[in-house]
């Protein structure tokens, strides 16, 4: 009996093969959206905990000191017995990318920073140590690095990309320094050793807690998963029109198997295993489909984290179980949940109700009612989490209902604004055109929320990015303001540097900082020469009056908006730049692009309080670039990757920007085209349907072309109001991003702009979908014999 | 507690046992600059005590065997070995001389052991003059009156995580010179070592235990040797013994074991208490393990007979603690033994390439 009636159900998707497609495609839809971005972020959490790793350093304690340490305190203390290891940390440029060096002494080297496995096999100590050395770097980083004359590379494949660890004495000649930058203490000491505090005056550092990168990119990924989990929702949607439509078409034969003597229990049973194993195949699909997106998104991806917060993330995707096995249990919990309302229905149907598929249900008055308070809470949910929320899971939260609520307030606000519509209508047609569209609004509601929900993120996303590019641009240009940046390799050539300039009637204004803090946040701060590039064009988002005069002075600091927002400053507020230096704040600065605390305060002030440090980046601005560079490399001896000129970084930054959306603009696209799916779904759903509703029309004399023609308009009219509705909630969605997420993300907020243009496209493209959604069911009408339209009368209903 | 790091110095520095260049990569060939050991050359004092950084490889060898106030029975060692990568000179980090010392007490129950690594030439491990054998704070220093030999009288001390020691040392003979007037042949081919030893100490000091400090006495034996190829290519390892009898003479004795049958070429010096030395060549001093006990996995012979018909000598050596392991990068055992047959006393047992 089970077998029968298994075969039974069954039989039902060989007669509905499109509809078996849909609803696997649907299901694998989702499934692969959702873990390719799943299988990105752990390819992504990996490389950061990778990171962390070298060496130890998310574990093992270390000894600095703010000038570096000195090899005789090395020796000091290992001839004091403790058990430290020199580390000399730095990152140099190779053709456009930076390298960050790692140098160390394997000989010295606690077991904790694992360097074993590096190091081991025949002779390759002798050459990490040896002349010219050799550099340890992951397979895509010794790939970049392939042609530069930099020491011998060697693959190491746990390391993460972007680094290169190689012995102390390499890295002293890469990074040209001579201190160490910290030493490692071995977590197991000698027993009966004086005590550190006693034999140094270099501080102890705990390892910090997490890794900076993971919680620098946090948002990143929350963002991401974020995009994941509409496609998901959205690949739902789908789905569960599929299986809405093939239990309501299954219902005679639900009746009859009953009838027969199946039980409801285990009918249930055969429509959830029936499901399950749905879930199964589509799931599988589902994950080669995701493996295939993450392989293919990964490099955006790892681009978009160097660009935005100098991460290194591998781009090579690597296969994980788990990562399937999870796949796979959300594509089950999906279905379900997909399906819930279909199994639940055959529960509580009578045993012998009417076994006609009736059309879907219509849109009782109560329960668009329903569904409108439902919508009206969740927005105002979602407006309140929004204002008075903090972080960025409120904000996202806020995001969310959000979306849910827009798309619950569609189908009421739909039909409204066809009522509204209504008098305009013109001929028996037009009016009937309008109820009918009415009429089918709660059976395409679905399909129309996940195009509501699709076209709103797009809206939402093209905004922020919009205004980020627009800003940005404009950005660059004031702050990039000098015709040609230099990077002198020593003091000698920097003071040649300065001379040749002067000379040619240029202003060489030095870059130069050292690294303190502000507000106890480790921070870049810069001094500033009087210049009146500085006062022109630096663009201060906030600042006392005189601010600049306040800076010189060095009795105020300018602070980049990261650290003024993170830290929750206030303009005038003393700030803490080191031990017995607090300042107050000047002015706020937009430090786009760049994810670390920074501040900026006169260059003799700084100079006073650190001597030493040497002055090798300038900011020339000349009326003749062309000119000074070449005098910059011939008579100042400048290597000429010492010198970039204006044009060349901004296209550099730009292009980082780009790369940066990258990913948000391929799940964009994507998204989409799983809700143009999700609308031809519905679609052919409802044109089986819907032929006692066009039955007598044809029989009033309307021929089934222009039916077909009617079919396309009704689509296309739903598709528009859906279009604009989603304007307003796209720009919604957009003003969150920017003012909320991008705060609590990047650190710095941005105006938000309006790009019409860009709605116009989306409309044609919410139009193009659904036309091209309607189509088939529209061609099939037209080819539909006269005999299945007569049925319609001669079946009794 | 090791990890593969210190494995992996040894592929260049000392090489791991499985390599088929003898122990430790002592049978590698030195290649063509390194300075060879010549029979011609005369040991010269003190600057022989010094550091020969033309030679691939060198060390500072002290073992001592020890006697608390109870009776109870202690091993020390203290060892500074130098490794050149390359003959060639440099200063600072980019140093070619690499520095690896080995220190261990030995109880009846326990063997504690730790090991140093570091790079000659920034002052954390190397020979001084005065006289001083360093590395981090393990120190061999000579606190001898300037117109004694400066290893007359010495102070040691070395630490680690679970025991620490300072012992000082009394010269109460002369240095003896082994093989050819120092000049050691450890192989029919013709391997050969710079090898001289002080087997004369007399000890006292204090060893720091997890227990608590232990006062003790006794004696110790100084080996200095330097080569650049001591070992031929199908040498596996060793077993080296030094040997003080109760009647006040001395014998050093190795066996040079070959891959492939496990033979031992051998070599002997016997030390009368005056110093006086007579040298045998291989074959005159037999060594037979009598029982192999289980160390770390491996089978190891801690029992030995040795026999040397020309002295009258024929006995068996039985160690403190069977588990005197060395866990280091190249792993071997090394251990205090009691000696008992024809003659008695105490002596240092080591083995390597099992």
């Amino acid at each position: 009996m089970t077998r029968t009636a298994l075969l039974a159900l069954l039989s039902h998707w060989n007669r509905h093969r499109l509809q078996l497609a849909m609803l696997l495609l649907g299901l694998a839809l989702a499934t692969a959206l959702w873990s390719g971005v799943q299988a990105i972020n752990a390819e992504a959490r990996k490389s950061y905990d990778r990171a962390a790793a070298t060496l130890g350093q998310d574990t093992l304690v270390r000894l600095t000191s703010p000038d570096g340490v000195t090899l005789e305190q090395f020796v000091a203390l290992r001839r004091a017995g403790w058990l430290v290891s020199p580390v000399l940390e730095g990152s140099i440029r190779v053709a456009d990318t930076r390298l960050r060096i790692l140098g160390v002494d394997p000989l010295t080297a606690p077991p904790q920073a694992g360097l074993a496995s590096l190091t081991q096999g025949d002779d390759v100590l002798a050459e990490f140590l040896g002349e010219p050395g050799l550099l340890f770097v992951a397979p895509e980083t010794a790939a970049e690095l392939d042609g530069e004359t930099l020491p011998p590379r060697r693959i190491a494949p746990d390391l993460a990309p972007g680094t290169a660890i190689t012995d102390i004495t390499t890295a002293q000649a890469l990074l040209d320094r001579q201190r160490l930058t910290h030493l490692l203490i071995a977590p197991e000491q000698p027993m009966g050793l004086t005590s550190l505090e006693d034999l140094t005056d270099l501080t102890r550092s705990t390892p910090e807690e997490g890794t900076d990168l993971a919680e620098l990119t946090d948002s990143f990924h929350l963002n991401l998963t974020a995009f994941g989990l509409l496609s998901f929702g959205v690949g739902l949607f789908i789905v569960q029109s599929a299986i809405g439509l093939a239990f309501e078409q299954r219902r005679q034969t639900f009746r009859t198997l009953r009838a027969l003597g199946l039980g409801l229990n285990r009918l249930m049973t055969l429509l959830a295993a029936e499901l399950a194993i749905f879930a199964l195949l589509a799931g599988s699909l589902g994950l080669v489909i995701g493996y295939a997106i993450a392989a293919a998104l990964l490099p955006g991806v790892a681009g978009t984290l160097r660009g935005l917060y100098g991460a290194s993330v591998s781009g090579a995707l690597s296969f994980d179980p788990l990562w399937a096995l999870a796949g796979l249990g959300i594509t089950l919990a999906g279905t379900a949940l997909a399906g819930a309302q279909a199994l639940w229905r055959v529960a509580r149907m009578p045993l012998l109700a009417p076994a006609q598929p009736r059309a879907w249900a219509m849109a009782s008055l109560r329960s668009l009612m329903a569904q409108g308070v439902a919508a009206a809470l969740l927005l105002s949910a979602s407006a309140f989490l929004v204002v008075f929320g903090t972080g960025l899971v409120a904000a996202f939260a806020g995001l969310g209902a959000l979306l849910i609520g827009a798309a619950l307030a569609l189908p009421p606000l739909l039909i409204g604004a066809l009522r509204l519509v209504q008098p305009l209508a013109r001929g028996p047609i037009g009016e009937w055109l309008l109820a009918d569209a009415r009429q089918q609004v709660p059976a395409l509601s679905l399909a129309l929320m996940a195009l509501l929900l699709a076209l709103s993120a797009n809206i939402g996303v093209g905004t922020m990015v919009g205004s980020f590019r627009t800003t940005f641009t404009g950005w660059l240009d004031q702050r990039l303001s000098a015709e040609i940046y230099v990077t002198a390799p020593d003091s000698a050539s920097a003071t040649r540097v300065r001379e040749v300039s002067i000379d040619l009637g240029a202003d060489p204004l030095p870059i130069w900082s050292v690294e303190a803090e502000v507000a106890g946040r480790p921070a870049t701060l810069y001094g500033i020469t009087d210049h009146p590039s500085y006062r022109q064009d630096w663009p201060l988002l906030f600042a006392l009056p005189d601010a600049w005069n306040r800076t010189y002075a060095g009795d105020g600091v300018m602070v980049n908006e990261q650290v003024f927002r993170s830290e929750s400053l206030s303009l005038g507020e003393p700030v803490t730049l080191a031990e017995g230096w607090d300042v107050p704040v000047a002015g706020v600065y937009a430090d786009y692009g760049n994810p670390n605390a920074q501040a900026m305060i006169g260059d003799d002030v700084l100079a006073a309080r650190y001597p030493d440090v040497p002055r090798l980046r300038y900011a020339i601005h000349t009326d003749d670039p062309e000119a000074l560079a070449t005098a910059l490399q011939d008579r100042a001896e400048l290597p000429p990757q010492g010198l970039v000129n204006q044009s060349k970084l901004k296209a550099i930054s730009l292009r980082v920007f780009e790369q940066t959306f990258l990913v948000t603009g391929a799940l964009n696209v994507l998204t989409l085209g799983v809700a143009g799916i999700a609308v031809l779904t519905s679609l052919l759903t409802l044109s089986g349907l819907r032929l006692p509703q066009l039955a007598p029309l044809w029989a009033f004399g309307v021929r089934p072309a222009r039916l077909a023609r009617l079919e396309v308009a009704r689509t296309c009219i739903l598709a528009l109001l859906t279009w604009a509705l989603s304007v307003p909630v796209g720009l919604a969605l957009a003003w969150v991003l920017l003012a909320k997420v991008n705060v609590e993300a990047f650190g710095w907020r941005l105006p938000m702009l309006l790009f019409p243009g860009q709605w116009i496209w989306l409309a044609g493209a919410a139009l193009l979908s659904a036309g091209i959604a309607c189509l088939w069911p529209a061609i099939r009408l037209t080819r539909l014999p006269p005999s299945r339209l007569l049925r319609v009368f001669a079946h009794e209903r | 507690m090791r990890d593969d790091l210190t494995a992996a110095l040894l592929c260049v520095v000392f090489a791991g046992p499985a390599s088929a260049q003898g122990f430790a990569g002592l049978g590698a060939d030195a290649g063509a600059d390194f300075a060879m050991p010549n029979p011609e050359r005369e040991l010269t004092f003190p600057a022989d005590h010094f550091a020969h950084p033309g030679y691939r490889i060198e060390w500072w060898y002290l073992t001592a065997t020890l006697e608390g106030a109870d009776g109870r029975e202690y091993g020390a060692q203290w060892t500074l070995f130098r490794s050149a990568l390359s003959p060639t000179m440099a200063d600072g980090w980019e140093t070619n001389q690499i520095w690896l010392g080995h220190a261990a007490v030995t109880t009846p129950d326990a063997h504690r052991f730790a090991e140093r690594y570091a790079r000659g030439g920034i002052g954390q491990a190397g020979i001084s003059d005065p006289f001083a054998a360093f590395i981090d704070d393990w120190s061999m220093t000579s606190a001898a009156d300037p117109e004694e030999d400066p290893l007359d009288v010495l102070s040691l001390t070395a630490r680690g995580s679970d025991f620490a020691y300072a012992l000082e040392l009394t010269a109460e003979g002369p240095l003896v010179r082994h093989g050819e007037d120092g000049y050691s042949v450890k192989s029919p081919e013709g391997q050969a070592s710079h090898y001289y030893s002080q087997p004369f100490y007399t000890v006292e000091g204090t060893l720091d235990l997890p227990s608590g400090e232990v006062e003790v006495t006794g004696k110790a034996w100084l080996d200095r040797e330097w080569s650049s190829q001591p070992l031929a290519a199908n040498q596996s390892g060793w077993d080296w013994f030094s040997l003080s009898f109760d009647s006040g003479a001395k014998l050093m004795g190795f066996g040079l074991r070959t891959d492939e049958q496990g033979t031992h070429f051998t070599s002997a010096t016997w030390i009368e208490d005056d110093g006086t030395t007579e040298t045998y060549g291989d074959g005159a001093l037999a060594l037979t393990p009598l029982r192999t006990a289980s160390v770390e996995g491996r089978s190891i012979p801690v029992e030995w007979r040795l026999v040397l018909p020309d002295r009258g000598l024929d006995v068996t050596t039985q160690p403190l603690n069977p588990q005197a392991w060395m866990g280091t990068s190249f792993p071997y055992w090394e251990g205090p033994i009691s000696i008992a047959g024809s003659h008695s006393g105490r002596g240092y047992l080591e083995m390597t390439g099992y």
